[in-house]
């Protein structure tokens, strides 16, 4: 895999990893340019095509489109459910994700996929392993940022809004549903 | 999981994204991150010491700035510093800091890299996964000078945890794809093979993407993974889905690493042992039934799955290409995903069919699905599943459906979407060229092409078509009667018109006869179009007038009135105006004899590969394209292929066989068919190549590269990394014009493929005394020692000039130079140590020896020049990496001048041997 964006409906950038070495300009350039093919195509279009010499395979979950960069040679179903292994991830992780959590916790996204994918490549398929891997990691945290966790606030609250950090009314706070089909089965939450 | 927010809350953090989502505009945006950015550095840069909390708080924030799009040029030392925390939330935020914003500056990656070490060897295994993981996402040169020797340790090591070996593996292969000439795997290769035994499915998912990675790159030295490989899918397909726990997805066993198995396996040709072989058939197979199976859940992730495995095993039966049951198999299984409802299917269905249909036993079973491939280009709601279905219908075609398939096409392209067009019109082309038995066909449907599409058809199209009619005398009456009547419709594209004016003027004889397209008819025909052109066509169509006057005297007249007409005679482009001129002239004082001869037919065009071609290829990109003159389709193709030379030679003293050559054509000026006074259709032939200053530009990009009396040839150049940019400057010394002036830059076979030189287009005329700028962008690819040529041509004063120019690209422009300490220096020379990998050159000093001017060759060479390296002052120490769009090499290299003996030693050495021994070459001649 070259690299992996996730962006919103709106085309802002929630997540970008490259695993090929390019330059910021590059970078910035090959977003512009695929959020827009992406966001033009119609939903029930298949979810791979070709651009310059990669293959793009994407999905939509919500608001969010999770778009991979692979090569030729490379497998795009399977690239598809990798796609779909690491909203799972995010998913079981925060509880329910939706596009906030990952605004809000950008840094924990990439800690995840650092966990699962590495160099572009699959490191650890397994769920619950990757899941332990980033427990543990948040343990080693856990008794010293308890009392400063309370102190903040920052007790996270089932209520997107709130865990947004006060009762906005202009976000527009979509649960990722990963079990149900994206699109049709959008949880609308205000 | 508890619903707490896991590890650390950063409220301040919190605050400043809300605050920022808040903004109602970009400049509010802009203006809250200003004011954030002078915050931290105030903070940075403030005399009370930050705490580790605070630190890591800012250094998020700066992340989530830089994230956002904006610039971030501080806060490195600040990341740094998080590092060598113990808190483990502070280290993470570190690294991310790094992997997301690397720096080049040397300083910071040597305290970077301290830190790294510090961790690897912390032997807590979080700490090293996330050094592993810092060095993956980063892998820079630098982190793999430093580490690339110790991973492989940590890799094999006994004791080293599941999952830092899993982050090694993967560190490894990055730092491969970056570095390959810093990762050595010898003394590690068959313990890193063994790794497809462990216990750990997650050590085994790793490990065989980076073995995969090795052995594309050494085949020879990872062969025992194969019956590895082998054994382990033969397990994993045949185990129950509940064996493997958590490595099962949605009810398909280890779905990732069984692809990444097959991919391995499809590195090597089939297996030679024969249990092997049937066990690998068997497993295949196995795949194969599973396809066929109920679904066990609804799930479209099972689904995807259980297919991503499927399409990777028929990737492998189809690089074997050697079991004719298995490819029916995946032909018929590809069959039915032709008709699913889930799009995605349908695509990678039609995708993998392509390269099915070019082995010669699924060929046949491939081409029984035509129907249903047409009917998806007419249905199929999304382009790129329409494109999928276009290229799935040119790889099946051959004599036996190519009307059918070229018709189907033709129709298509009357609606195709505007992004497809113009490589549709190409495969058409090609078809119809490949398959014609009959020509009359192939005229037929490249007029129609032009007709539906025209405006996608480019030259090498219609070259194309002329060059044919021209060469085969059967059928150029078809084609002038075709034309004409094509001609006939009010509104016909101006492709139709070059066409249609050339052919006419070459053979309007063979219809004359018919009172309906008598000359006049035929000429007052093509003058009707003939304001309606552009100036290109004009001039071609002025051709076809005094072509006529040759063939049709009762014409001459009005043809000359027309000519004599101040609308042509006194027309403002320079071009029409003296074409005008001499025509007439021409016309006038000609003899009959002299006009025949001046004016003969063309003669037959050299036997010439196809452009079109080769342009689709070049579209295509690399790959892309099942290749048409595969020697595996000559087992079915070759009774076609002889026919074809038989009909072609009785016709024609050219054949053309090679038609589909992909060798590309000998470069000819652009305007080759509108000129029909070029003595020979042929491309000039060769000129010596001057390269007489070429070596003056080893050490400079700018200046007088040739001069002749005519013209001087300046360049101005610039290298940045493998990229570089040319301007050269064409200087016209005369006072007159220089016409018809192209240039083009070729490059020898072996050179194409290291060093990419894109040429823009040049204005025909280059006035007296004026000057004109051409542009070449060039990439190096690979290393290289060939140079390429500039091959300009034009006419002054009617006498055919040609010049051939060594263009002065040197592997050295791709040098950027390295700053170094004496003791990096030496550590690095050592490593470079191996005997291949040095080169010296003892030579006599052609030049005065002077030191200044020693040094700026060097520095012009593109290395840096180290001082206080060399013990000896008077010696000379350089470094530098050649960066090719491929890999990048490291270059150290000595010179040690001797005045009383007024000799120079000159020592390189470079990780590889040819880059060594061209540098070498090169600078050895500038002292």
């Amino acid at each position: 895999m070259q690299f992996m964006l996730l962006f919103s409906r709106q085309g802002k950038l929630r997540l970008q990893k490259w695993y090929v070495p390019l330059s910021d300009k590059e970078k910035k350039k090959i977003t512009r340019e695929l959020v827009q093919t992406v966001l033009a195509r119609k939903p029930k279009m298949c979810s791979f095509l070709e651009w310059r010499d990669l293959k793009i395979v994407y999905k939509r979950y919500a608001s969010l489109y999770f778009c991979c960069a692979i090569e030729d040679q490379d497998n795009e179903l399977i690239t598809l459910e990798i796609i779909h292994r690491y909203v799972e991830l995010l998913d079981k992780y925060f509880g329910s994700v939706c596009e906030l959590d990952i605004i809000f916790n950008f840094e924990k996204a990439y800690f995840i996929l650092d966990e699962f994918l590495l160099g572009g490549e699959a490191q650890e398929t397994s769920k619950k392993n990757v899941l332990k891997a980033i427990e543990q990691a948040d343990l080693l945290q856990e008794n010293i940022d308890f009392q400063m966790r309370l102190f903040a606030g920052c007790q996270r609250s089932r209520d997107p809004a709130q865990r947004a950090g006060g009762n906005r009314t202009d976000i527009n706070i979509i649960f990722i549903a990963i079990h149900t089909p994206p699109i049709s089965q959008l949880l609308c939450c205000m | 999981m508890p619903a707490v927010s896991k590890g650390d809350g950063m409220r301040g953090l919190a605050v400043f994204i809300s605050d920022i989502r808040n903004c109602k505009s970009k400049e509010a945006e802009i203006k809250r991150i200003n004011k954030e950015l002078a915050n931290i550095r105030s903070k940075f840069k403030g005399d009370k010491a930050l705490d580790g909390y605070s630190k890591k708080k800012y250094v998020c924030k700066l992340l989530f700035i830089f994230l956002l799009g904006h610039d971030i040029d501080f806060g490195h030392m600040e990341a740094v510093n998080l590092l060598s925390s113990n808190k483990y939330t502070e280290k993470q935020i570190g690294y991310l800091f790094i992997s997301v914003l690397v720096n080049s500056n040397s300083d910071l990656i040597r305290l970077i890299n301290n830190g790294i070490k510090n961790d690897l060897a912390s032997r807590n295994p979080t700490f090293m996964n996330l050094a592993l993981h810092c060095i993956a996402n980063v892998g820079s040169r630098e982190m793999a000078e430093a580490f690339a020797s110790e991973i492989p340790r940590v890799l094999v090591a006994g004791d080293t945890m599941d999952s830092v070996k899993q982050s090694a593996a993967l560190c490894l292969l990055r730092l491969n794809r970056t570095s390959p000439d810093l990762v050595p795997m010898g003394e590690w290769t068959a313990r890193v093979v063994h790794l497809l035994n462990d216990q750990h499915l997650g050590v085994v998912t790793a490990a065989t993407s980076l073995i995969t990675t090795l052995a594309q790159k050494n085949p020879d030295d990872f062969k025992t993974s194969v019956s590895l490989a082998v054994a382990r899918l033969s397990r994993i397909v045949t185990s129950a889905s509940i064996d493997l726990q958590d490595y099962t997805y949605y009810f398909v066993a280890a779905p990732w690493l069984s692809v990444k198995l097959l991919r391995l396996l499809q590195c090597y040709p089939p297996p030679e042992d024969a249990a092997l072989r049937s066990r690998l058939t068997e497993c295949l197979e196995t795949i194969l039934n599973k396809a066929q199976e109920p679904p066990k859940s609804k799930k479209v992730q099972h689904s995807n799955a259980k297919n991503a495995v499927l399409f990777e095993a028929i990737a492998l039966i189809i690089h074997h290409d050697s079991e004719p049951t298995l490819l029916v198999r995946a032909c018929n299984q590809l069959g039915q995903f032709l008709q699913h409802r889930e799009t995605n299917l349908r695509y990678l269905a039609l995708e993998s069919m392509c390269t099915l249909a070019s082995s010669e036993f699924s060929h046949e079973a491939v081409k029984t699905h035509m129907e249903t491939v047409i009917n998806a280009l007419k249905t199929e709601r999304d382009v790129s599943v329409r494109q999928r279905a276009v290229d799935l219908l040119y790889a099946m075609c051959d004599r036996s459906n190519a009307k059918q398939i070229v018709a189907e096409m033709l129709s298509y392209l009357e609606t195709a979407d505007y992004s497809i067009r113009e490589e549709i019109v190409l495969k058409v082309a090609i078809l119809a060229e490949k398959y014609a038995v009959d020509y009359t066909w192939y005229v037929d449907t490249i007029l129609n092409l032009i007709r539906i599409a025209g405006d996608y058809v480019s030259e090498e199209v219609w070259y194309r078509v002329i060059q044919i009619v021209i060469n085969r005398d059967d059928v150029q009456g078809y084609a002038a009667k075709t034309v004409f009547e094509a001609l006939q419709a009010p509104a016909c594209h101006e492709n139709l018109v070059k066409v249609g004016g050339y052919i006419l003027g070459e053979f309007g004889n063979l219809i004359a006869g018919d009172s309906r397209s008598s000359p006049l008819v035929q000429f007052n025909l093509l003058h009707s179009k003939f304001h309606l052109c552009s100036v290109p066509t004009r001039a071609l169509l002025l051709s076809a007038y005094i072509k006529f006057i040759n063939l049709f005297p009762e014409v001459k007249a009005t043809i000359q009135d027309v000519l004599r007409s101040d609308s042509q005679l006194r027309n403002a482009d320079v071009e029409l105006q003296q074409r005008a001129v001499e025509y007439l002239r021409l016309s006038c004082i000609a003899s009959t004899d002299i006009l025949a001869t001046v004016l003969e037919e063309m003669p037959p065009f050299p036997e010439r590969e196809s452009s079109i071609l080769a342009k689709l290829k070049k579209k295509k990109g690399p790959g892309k394209l099942p290749d048409m003159d595969d020697s595996r389709r000559s087992v079915n193709g070759s009774t076609e292929h002889s026919e074809n030379t038989d009909t072609t030679n009785k016709s024609s003293t050219h054949s053309f066989t090679d038609v589909l050559n992909l060798n590309p054509a000998p470069s000819s000026g652009a305007n080759l068919l509108i000129d029909v006074f070029s003595e020979s259709s042929a491309p000039a032939a060769a000129t010596d190549v001057s390269e007489e200053n070429f070596p003056r530009f080893v050490c400079k990009n700018n200046g007088v590269i040739y001069e002749n009396q005519l013209l001087q040839i300046g360049l101005k150049s610039e290298y940045r990394q493998n990229l570089g940019r040319m301007y050269v400057f064409y200087g016209n010394k005369t006072s007159t014009q220089f016409l018809s002036f192209s240039s083009s830059v070729s490059s020898s076979d072996a050179l194409k493929s290291q060093l990419n030189v894109h040429s823009k287009a040049v204005d025909p005329m280059i006035e007296g005394g004026a000057q004109m700028q051409q542009i070449l962008n060039i990439e190096c690819v690979s290393d290289f020692s060939d140079a390429p040529v500039l091959n300009i041509q034009f006419r002054y004063g009617g006498a055919l000039q040609n010049i051939a120019v060594k263009l002065p690209v040197m592997l050295n422009k791709f040098f950027q130079p390295t700053e170094m300490m004496s003791q990096d220096f030496f550590q690095r020379w050592k490593q470079l140590g191996a005997p291949q990998q040095e080169v010296q050159k003892i030579f006599k000093a052609k030049h005065p020896m002077d030191t200044e001017v020693a040094k700026a060759k060097i520095l012009g060479f593109g290395v840096a020049l180290l001082d206080g390296v060399d013990p000896n002052p008077a010696n000379f120490v350089g470094a530098g990496v050649v960066h090719t769009k491929t890999t990048q090499v490291g270059c150290l290299l000595r010179l040690e001048p001797n005045v009383q003996a007024q000799m120079y030693r000159l020592t390189l050495r470079t990780s590889r041997d040819s880059v060594s021994q061209r540098l070498c070459e090169l600078l050895s001649e500038q002292f």
